[in-house]
């Protein structure tokens, strides 16, 4: 088992991938597969900033000019997070408007409905 | 706050954000899950406070409820899935489609 | 007073305003309908689509197991001394007097990986450009539009709003302005700003978020902001490497007015951001500007 116990964050981290993952896979609507992969965004940085923190220590902003590093936690991950977060929801807002495209046209937001009507569309051609 | 309880505080969000987003994924209508979605990011926020980290907080929470949950309204919205208006010109409500389950019907299948 | 009596005509619902609300119709279960749960749904699919969902419980089951298996074999959550490398440590110790801010977090995105928040700027810029390129409709005549009901008559919304929007402002901008000195910076006071401005525009219309924010403003404001990023860490960059001094001091660090360059670019991000989320909700609404 390791050190399974005492990394309950991450755990919880990786569970939360695998049930976006899972919610990607399973469902046909396409909604739904949106919710999945905010889902595993979400377990992503979860994971990775909790790497950065440290046992009784504070956040990394230098109070009373105190720059020594024991007393703060590792802001590294942090600021890559920062960064991840405003992307995943521009990922989001492009593919709904993909969506919203794809259901103009299909008037269908099932994915294997949609396949089918375009692969008969393109036999028609 | 002793260390303790905020061992246990964490334990218990983390035990909730694991619940909100199984509920998320197997709910059967789309509205009621894009709201649990939306306090999936608030539960998310709270935690980013806990582990120290008050950027990434104060970004979840701007971000998660108020953009991210709106523009999924907006577009389910658009798609035509949120159909019920609660006021009507003459005094009708016409509830048709109140967040369509999975776009798949039920009894149909391409096989 | 007006302004009570309309609370109170709304509270008893007793409205006379255009439209008269209804309460919706209860649903009826049919209980002679079939009950249609996953088995039988699955019994009526084809054979690819069972397995398709046989092979993805597998690949599920097996991704789950080893990242579990990957979970245990990492050292102890919370424990230091082995996360501390060299990197770290030069960030935390000289990084308030190298880059002059007090939010070590500020200093490491804006200035030691200031290429990092470029892309991320210019990821965002794209992300705009690629909503306005599918959902943008030139003429006027769109049949498709659903109705959307109409908030800015409703008067729970209207009140609300006057009372919070000009919180959310001063929120945001103080956030802004204060990346260097405290929690917050650019991302953070340009999504708060920028969910500020979708709020004005839901509740009051077009015609008053249409006063700061028009399709020129928002073309102007993202190009400026994203060239005067580049232009301004370039001249770092060649000052930098080539051992030239620059005329932008660090200050002293606590005051508004430090940390170089950490400020503009901040405001410059956040800029960004704002005008982002409102584009995007602006393309979502009415496929127009």
């Amino acid at each position: 088992m390791g050190n399974l116990l005492y990394n309950y964050e991450e755990a919880t981290a990786l569970i939360l991938f695998s049930i976006g993952f899972v919610t990607l896979l399973f469902h046909r609507n396409m909604i739904r597969k949106l919710i999945g992969m905010n889902i595993m965004d979400s377990g992503i940085y979860l994971f990775l900033a909790s790497m950065g923190y440290i046992y009784d220590r504070r956040a990394p902003i230098v109070e009373g000019g105190d720059t020594n590093p024991v007393n703060y936690i590792n802001p590294v991950p942090a600021s890559l997070v920062l960064t991840g977060i405003v992307v995943s929801v521009s990922v989001t807002a492009v593919m709904l408007s993909l969506a919203v495209r794809l259901y103009e046209r299909y008037h269908t937001l099932n994915l294997d409905e949609i396949y089918a009507m375009s692969r008969r569309r393109a036999e028609h051609r | 706050m002793t260390p303790e309880l905020t061992e246990i505080l964490k334990i218990s969000l983390l035990v909730l954000l694991v619940v909100a987003a199984v509920a998320s994924s197997v709910m059967k209508k789309l509205v009621p899950a894009l709201i649990v979605f939306t306090s999936f990011s608030l539960v998310m926020s709270v935690i980013w406070m806990l582990l120290e980290s008050p950027d990434l907080a104060i970004t979840e929470a701007a971000v998660g409820a108020g953009v991210s949950g709106v523009l999924f309204y907006m577009a389910l919205k658009r798609m035509e899935r949120i159909k019920r208006e609660y006021i009507e010109k003459d005094g009708k409500a016409a509830p048709e489609n109140d967040g369509e389950e999975d776009g798949c019907d039920n009894n149909e299948t391409k096989g | 007073m007006k302004l009570k009596d309309d609370f109170k005509k709304w509270l008893s619902y007793d409205l006379d305003l255009d439209e008269e609300p209804t309460m919706p119709e209860p649903i009826e279960f049919d209980d002679e309908a079939p009950e249609i749960t996953i088995w039988h749904r699955l019994r009526q699919q084809g054979a690819h689509r069972k397995l398709y969902y046989v092979v993805a419980v597998i690949c599920s089951a097996v991704l789950a197991f080893t990242l579990i298996l990957t979970v245990s074999g990492m050292p102890r959550y919370g424990e230091d001394a082995e996360f501390m490398d060299t990197v770290t440590y030069e960030y935390l110790a000289h990084g308030m007097e190298y880059t002059g801010a007090v939010n070590i977090v500020s200093g490491i995105i804006l200035e030691y990986r200031a290429f990092d928040t470029l892309g991320e700027s210019f990821v965002l810029f794209c992300a705009v450009t690629c909503v306005l390129v599918l959902l943008r409709l030139d003429d006027e005549a769109d049949s498709s539009a659903p109705s959307y009901h109409d908030l800015t008559h409703d008067i729970v919304l209207r009140r609300t709003a006057r009372a919070i929007i000009p919180l959310i402002f001063v929120f945001g901008i103080y956030v802004l302005l204060n990346g260097h000195l405290s929690p917050g910076g650019g991302f953070s006071g340009g999504a708060v700003l920028g969910a500020g401005i979708i709020l004005l525009s839901s509740a009051y219309g077009e015609e008053a978020s249409g006063k700061f924010v028009t399709e020129r403003t928002f073309r102007i404001v993202t190009t400026s902001a994203l060239l005067f990023y580049c232009v301004g860490k370039s001249y770092t960059f060649y000052t930098g490497a080539n051992g030239i001094e620059t005329f932008i001091g660090n200050g002293r660090p606590g005051d508004i007015l430090s940390a170089g360059l950490i400020l503009p670019l901040n405001v410059a991000v956040g800029l960004v951001v704002a005008c982002t989320m409102y584009g995007i909700y602006r393309m979502f609404k009415e496929r127009r500007f």
